[in-house]
């Protein structure tokens, strides 16, 4: 059950994103506008290859690969068919043409069939509620990302950056 | 919204139920009804401040 603020400084959250697929863009986004929704205060740290979830453009693709127990679901047809989980082997992700396209092109229908918000909606809602989206620098001058390539909201951090805003956080997550 | 004012929210989502006892816990607005209307769900959220 969820306790009561105990004091009248806003609560904190510190998200990583680490990894920048369409699915695993999900969970920071979400958690991200809950949270300033509750008016906590919140930052997302994107780091590696959630790095690219800060692009003006966003691309995130499902990868199958990496996710051997994702079952496929059809976002049409009966319920009954809806239901079904197509267990899909690497063996066979891997080799298909064309596979992750085919792959997010079944998730976002299936998200949208839900009335679940695309992860543009969602990480406009977090800019729209003052949520601090910091890129990591390091891994900007890794990959060669600039800042142009970014939304204007977002921010350029280190680890130090994100370290002093985690250490007054009651919530952090790495995802 | 002026504080004092009644929002009424209506979802679809069964999670939504736990979802703004938290969400209103945590923002001390008040929460003056939650209703299961089966496969909707109304809310009656008081702006406090």
């Amino acid at each position: 059950m969820a306790s009561e603020p105990e004091n009248d400084r806003p609560r904190r959250l510190a998200l990583i994103s680490s990894k920048g697929t369409l699915d695993w863009a999900y969970p920071p986004f979400i958690l991200a506008s809950a949270a300033a929704s509750m008016d906590w205060e919140v930052a997302i740290f994107f780091t590696f290859y959630g790095l690219p979830l800060l692009k003006k453009e966003l691309d995130a693709k499902v990868s199958p690969l990496g996710n051997p127990a994702m079952p496929m679901k059809m976002p049409f047809g009966s319920e009954g068919f809806q239901n079904i989980n197509w267990p899909m082997p690497n063996i066979l992700m891997a080799n298909i043409p064309g596979f992750e396209s085919a792959a997010t092109g079944l998730m976002k229908k299936m998200f949208k069939n839900k009335g679940v918000a695309t992860v543009e909606e969602l990480r406009e809602a977090c800019v729209d509620m003052d949520v601090r989206l910091i890129g990591c620098q390091m891994t900007m001058d890794v990959f060669g990302f600039k800042k142009e390539d970014f939304i204007d909201a977002a921010e350029i951090g280190g680890a130090a950056t994100f370290l002093a805003y985690a250490a007054d956080a009651d919530v952090s997550l790495f995802v | 919204m002026q504080i004092g004012d009644i929002l009424e929210m209506v979802a679809t989502d069964p999670g939504a139920m736990p979802d703004m006892e938290a969400w209103a816990k945590q923002t001390r607005h008040e929460l003056l009804e939650a209703r299961d209307e089966g496969g909707k769900y109304r809310f009656f959220i008081k702006k406090t401040h």
